[in-house]
């Protein structure tokens, strides 16, 4: 047992986990609200991420100020995704919808790669001191840093759903968009809302892995492992979004100790997150907080 | 999806077989039979590079009709087809390397052991509705891969694996020209059988599963079965295409198999139209002959101001990627049921000229 390993491990997976929890949060916003399964939700990591990295680094935009220019553009770009692509297709078959984003995700991808190109880039260096001491760990800052800022829009989303006016219109669509039209809820601006409310938070995200990891087309990746996490919480479950998230970083770095320790296969690290994902659908598909599904005809 | 202004006024079908004909006039198959006949002579006028599009035209013709069975009959869709379209030419080489089969005999031997495997990944989708089966064959593809790349036995780790050339009974067939007749021989048997599919009942079972999966169930149509069905009949041709692709490459990598290659099926059949049989052969052809209009586009441009400020010849593999992605979503948003759609009109217009109305 190599217990300093397995610890640094676990900090990690909690980290990481946490980070994908907020990126599926905000996958299952956009799921609840507007029935939409986005394929697309990496890419707008990546659009965040790259977006700060361009003020920041080749404007030389102070963080303070670059980083909330961010959020309102991407907010925009929220809106207008939704607008632009989503709005036509409401009412096609669900399949449509779903290649829709799958065809978006490749055109912001292509599209990043091309504006940014394929090398990663080196964040600028947000803070001064390298990594703090806790209980005799060394931990990095950015760490920390990333915690918080998870756990803070974790927060603000449960404040956001449960108290403020327009997260409960965007319940009431969720539970039934008839019902919410007639009590006066405009559907149409909670669609595009969730968009932009979904890329901004998203974009947050992609920020702060950028502040670890520097900014890479790697980091679409989230956007896949909130597949495993959404399934694994329940598709339509916010809290179970984060959980899901927490447990699948949790899992990814475990399964790298007992790899790196035990088995020596390789990349057991990539991988398990999906096997996990083939049998929550085998045995519980609707996931740990899930509805099921009920239909009538 | 014939629409009512394609059939001429006083034509009156008395029976099922006249109603499910494949050609409803005798011109319209011998139109086909001359069609096929030509293609046999292209070998003879055409060579080299467009002869190749031709043959890779031909072969992920196959793979596409095998999703458009899964996604334009049954309604689920897979990102996970590229991998299996792998498995089926890592399958046919390590068969036709390792086992005194020949050739001949793999490629089908591959398409079964895809079918197979594409089971296991399609037993999620006997319960699950189309959504969650995305997300199952996303992981098809990524734990597909993984094993690729850890098998070294089968793949032959980082060096690619090689693959006999097609024989058959001990004549082996080596150029483009001697292949082509291969691969039209498999696109047209797999194209009629998929046309008769469909005109059975368990055809008939999977386009009614599409059109409300609760009906379907309450008629009597077992949804477990017709769904993983659909799923090993999508595997089985991604399989058979991809022994095809082996033994006319000659060689199997990886390379160009992820989920990238995932999407440009899905291009394929959208482009061609979702539940159109001929529509797949005319998106296949569009998506690849896509590509190579966008060279010649960079070639024509290249030097001009247009050039410069884009920098367009350095960043051709993102130009084609963005052009695939974007006509992903103008198909869907503009045009849902594809070129087959639009070839219908323009038929329509012919047979009506010039009074249209």
């Amino acid at each position: 047992m190599n217990t300093a390993f397995l610890i640094q491990l676990l900090v990690n997976g909690l980290v990481v986990g946490t980070l994908y929890g907020v990126v599926a949060m905000s996958f299952v916003l956009i799921y609840k609200a507007t029935q939409v399964v986005n394929f697309a939700q990496g890419e707008l990591l990546l659009v965040g991420a790259w977006v700060c990295w361009a003020l920041l680094a080749k404007y030389q935009v102070p963080f303070w100020i670059g980083m909330p220019m961010t959020l309102v553009f991407m907010f925009m770009f929220g809106i207008a995704i939704q607008v632009l692509i989503l709005r036509p297709m409401i009412g096609e078959p669900i399949i449509s919808v779903i290649m829709v984003t799958i065809g978006l995700s490749t055109v912001l991808q292509a599209t990043l790669k091309w504006m940014f190109g394929v090398n990663p880039q080196p964040f600028p260096r947000v803070f001064e001191s390298q990594s703090v001491s806790l209980f005799g760990l060394q931990i990095q800052t950015v760490y920390i840093m990333s915690l918080v800022v998870s756990v803070a829009m974790m927060i603000g989303m449960a404040w956001f759903f449960r108290v403020s006016k327009y997260g409960l219109a965007m319940r009431a669509t969720a539970f039934n968009q008839q019902v919410a039209q007639s009590l006066g809820i405009s559907v149409k601006s909670v669609f595009a809302m969730a968009w932009a409310i979904s890329a901004t938070v998203s974009a947050v995200a992609g920020i702060v892995v950028a502040v670890v990891n520097g900014v890479s087309s790697g980091l679409a990746g989230y956007g896949i492992k909130v597949f495993p996490a959404a399934i694994l919480g329940g598709l339509d479950s916010v809290g179970g979004a984060v959980l899901g998230g927490i447990i699948i970083g949790l899992l990814e770095n475990i399964a790298q100790y007992v790899d790196s320790e035990y088995l020596h296969w390789g990349n057991l690290y990539e991988i398990a997150p999906f096997y996990v994902l083939i049998i929550v659908l085998m045995i519980k598909p609707y996931g740990l907080f899930g509805t099921h599904d009920i239909e009538r005809i | 999806m014939a629409g009512p202004a394609l059939i001429p006024a006083g034509d009156f079908r008395t029976s099922y077989a006249a109603d499910t004909t494949i050609f409803p006039t005798t011109t319209s198959r011998n139109f086909a039979i001359a069609g096929v006949l030509v293609l046999c002579l292209v070998p003879q006028v055409l060579g080299g590079y467009w002869l190749s599009i031709l043959i890779q035209i031909g072969i992920f013709s196959i793979a596409a009709l095998g999703l458009n069975i899964l996604v334009g009959f049954t309604g689920q869709i897979s990102i996970g087809h590229a991998a299996f379209f792998l498995l089926g030419a890592f399958t046919s080489a390590y068969i036709s390397n390792n086992a005194p089969i020949p050739v001949f005999f793999a490629i089908p031997l591959a398409g079964v052991v895809t079918a197979l495997v594409g089971l296991v990944f399609g037993i999620p989708a006997a319960r699950l509705k189309g959504l969650y089966l995305v997300i199952a064959t996303l992981a098809a593809q990524y734990i597909l891969l993984d094993f690729f790349s850890r098998a070294e036995w089968f793949t032959g780790g980082s060096v690619p694996a090689s693959a006999n050339p097609f024989s058959i009974f001990g004549y082996a067939l080596r150029g483009d020209r001697q292949y082509f007749y291969v691969v039209l021989a498999y696109v047209i048997a797999s194209y009629i059988l998929v046309t008769n599919l469909m005109r059975t009942r368990d055809g008939r079972a999977l386009v009614a599963i599409r059109d409300h999966y609760l009906s379907a169930e309450i008629m009597g149509i077992n949804l477990t079965k017709y769904r993983t069905l659909s799923f090993g009949l999508a595997a089985f041709f991604a399989g058979i295409a991809g022994a095809l692709y082996a033994h006319y490459q000659l060689v199997v990598s990886q390379e160009g198999f992820g989920i990238e290659r995932s999407i440009l099926f899905l291009a394929m059949i959208i482009i061609g139209g979702t539940g159109s049989i001929m529509g797949t052969l005319m998106g296949t052809a569009f998506v690849v002959l896509l590509p190579e209009s966008m060279e010649l586009l960079s070639v024509y441009l290249k030097g001009g101001a247009i050039d410069k400020a884009l920098s367009l010849n350095n960043n051709i593999t993102f130009l084609r990627e963005i052009a695939i992605g974007a006509i992903i979503i103008v198909f869907l948003m503009f045009e849902p049921d594809g070129l087959a759609h639009r070839w219908r009109q323009i038929k329509t217009y012919w047979k009506l000229y010039p009074f249209s109305h």
